[in-house]
């Protein structure tokens, strides 16, 4: 068996966050069609929606579109209001994409 | 025969001088196009309104002027019409503004379209519609209505330009509507023609953003680099009547084109990919895949169109509460446990003085636009110490008041907070709260005016 490595998101695939009400998406995109597999097998909607846990996130959706090599995760509640509730100094949650890439994810060496 | 969409903004703020590559480009292609500018966020309507309310002549996209004077008379003289919902809360204000410019320029003979009949304030009792999506803090006991407008399709922003308009002015529009009513025009798209249309939103959804699709929020140094990014080329889509549909961008400018712009910008705001409604065609991109035509050039393949919703979403806007801000800046030795302590301090000074406001505490630095209300992160961090950070606090109420003593508790630091304390900031500023529903399409009927500049001199 090959040797494994743990990395963050960051450091193999890309995202973009954007908002409707108190609801996010953010969509995950390899860079390397090979990573594909791994992601859909590791980027799990219990462990996003866990990442997202802190700020009352009731629920998270995966499509995946393999076609098109990506994935968007749906993220409820986890705006603390949304952009004309919240107080956060994010209420549009642009910056939550970098938080789903610091998730590490085990990869080939 | 292709035909060209240009984006010349993405959102109200967005970089003036963008449309000037955009338009140059359009020319010398030679080929039938258009230009349009999506200025108009969801609780932009509303602040607009606002603005018209303290001037009836105000309420439109601020930077109209700034935007369209470069190119309008280029566009003109190419017969390239340019669409927008820059009329925001007041449509016929913003064309009398372009009216002015065009005679200014030389051009009297530019024929204005306005589109109405996106405002619904009066005309809907929205107490009687289905509730679409809600703001949980929104008290309807009190609330007090700014602005109610309804996202209209294509339909009405297509019959002006088969009208003949060289400028079509819309408030409230879906933003794709913005692309599909000239694809609609040039190629004769029926209104339901389901798989064309899908082009025509895949096309306005890739390029309502303008830079977003261009190298704008996706370039990471190191990580992800573009050229130039001080001067990212908008976006330009090319079209053919088969439902051909590539992305580019200007020549000379920066930015990129490729398989990871397009693929973020595609999955933008979208959340079932089977279905992204629009007022004018249901979008599928499960099918979709993407092909690098050459440099900045890519191609997109495989949409899907389904019938158009019997509904409209309308959006309605009320007054809310207030919002205060404060802020200190720490630094050097120490600065975290100074941090800490000052963050503590505030939580106390506004429970002793009783304001009846919501608050948060951020550490600017160490954890705040991740973070939770409660701190969860920057309570919990224990890493290294930070050169510096910055203590925000904010609160909400529906007491100005209260609010505004809740920020200058954060002023009064610079006396009474910790060592080196300094650089305190503290604003007030009034909260939208929103609430769509949803509306049967024919009871919004959309209608549209058409003159020339020097007609509207008059």
């Amino acid at each position: 068996m090959s040797a494994m490595k743990d990395v963050p998101l960051h450091a193999i695939a890309h995202a973009r966050a954007g908002d409707k009400g108190n609801r996010a998406n953010i969509s995950l995109i390899p860079y390397d069609p090979a990573h594909y597999a791994l992601l859909a097998e590791q980027v799990t909607e219990a462990r996003v929606l866990e990442l997202f846990a802190h700020r009352g996130a009731t629920r998270c959706t995966r499509y995946d579109l393999p076609l098109l090599q990506a994935f968007n995760f749906v993220i409820d509640d986890v705006l603390e209001g949304g952009v004309n509730g919240s107080l956060n100094l994010d209420g549009h949650g642009k910056t939550a994409s970098f938080r789903l890439l610091s998730l590490m994810v085990r990869v080939p060496a | 025969m292709t035909f060209l969409v240009g984006n010349g903004s993405g959102f109200s703020g967005d970089r003036v001088d963008a449309p000037i590559p955009v338009v140059r480009s359009l020319v010398a292609s030679g080929l039938p196009a258009a230009l349009f500018f999506e200025t108009l966020g969801e609780r932009t309507v509303a602040l607009a309104q606002l603005e018209r309310r303290r001037d009836p002549e105000a309420g439109y996209e601020p930077m109209l002027e700034r935007l369209l004077e470069p190119i309008l008379a280029d566009c003109h003289r190419h017969r390239i019409p340019i669409l927008g919902n820059f009329g925001a809360a007041n449509p016929p204000a913003a064309a009398r503004l372009i009216a002015r410019l065009a005679r200014r320029l030389g051009l009297p003979n530019l024929r204005i379209a306005v589109v109405e009949g996106d405002d619904v304030m009066g005309q809907i009792a929205l107490d009687q519609l289905p509730v679409h999506e809600a703001d949980g803090s929104l008290d309807m006991r009190h609330a007090r209505l700014v602005a109610a407008n309804a996202y209209i399709g294509a339909e009405p922003l297509a019959a002006a330009l088969a009208a003949g308009a060289d400028v079509v002015v819309a408030g409230r529009t879906s933003d794709p509507a913005l692309a599909i009513a000239p694809l609609m025009n040039h190629f004769g798209w029926a209104a339901d023609d389901w798989e064309r249309l899908a082009i025509g939103a895949a096309c306005g959804h890739l390029l309502e953003c303008g830079s977003q699709v261009t190298g704008g929020v996706f370039w990471d140094p190191g990580f992800k680099d573009i050229p130039d990014p001080a001067n990212i080329g908008f976006p330009i889509a090319e079209v053919t009547a088969e439902g051909g549909l590539v992305i580019t961008k200007p020549a000379d400018t920066g930015g990129l084109v490729d398989f990871r712009t397009v693929k973020e910008q595609l999955l933008y705001e979208l959340h079932d990919p089977a279905r992204y409604i629009t007022p004018d065609v249901v979008l599928d991109i499960t099918g979709c895949h993407l092909e690098q035509l050459g440099p900045d050039r890519v191609a997109v393949h495989g949409l899907r169109g389904h019938p158009r919703p019997e509904t409209l979403k309308v959006t309605a806007c009320f007054e809310g509460s207030w919002l205060g801000e404060g802020e200190v800046s720490v630094a050097g030795p120490n600065a975290l446990a100074r941090a800490r302590a000052t963050a503590d301090v505030l939580h106390r000074r506004l429970e002793m003085r009783g304001l009846p406001v919501r608050a948060r505490l951020d550490l600017i630095g160490l954890a705040s636009v991740l973070d939770s209300d409660a701190g969860t992160l920057w309570r919990g961090y224990e890493g290294p110490e930070p050169p510096e950070l910055r203590i925000r606090l904010a609160a909400e109420g529906a007491d100005r008041d209260a609010v505004d003593q809740a920020a200058r508790e954060v002023l009064a630091l610079l006396c009474c907070g910790t060592a080196g304390t300094g650089g305190a900031r503290w604003r007030v500023t009034p909260r939208i709260l929103t609430r769509s529903y949803l509306v049967l399409r024919e009871r919004v009927p959309t209608r549209f005016t058409l003159r020339t500049a020097e007609e509207m001199a008059a």
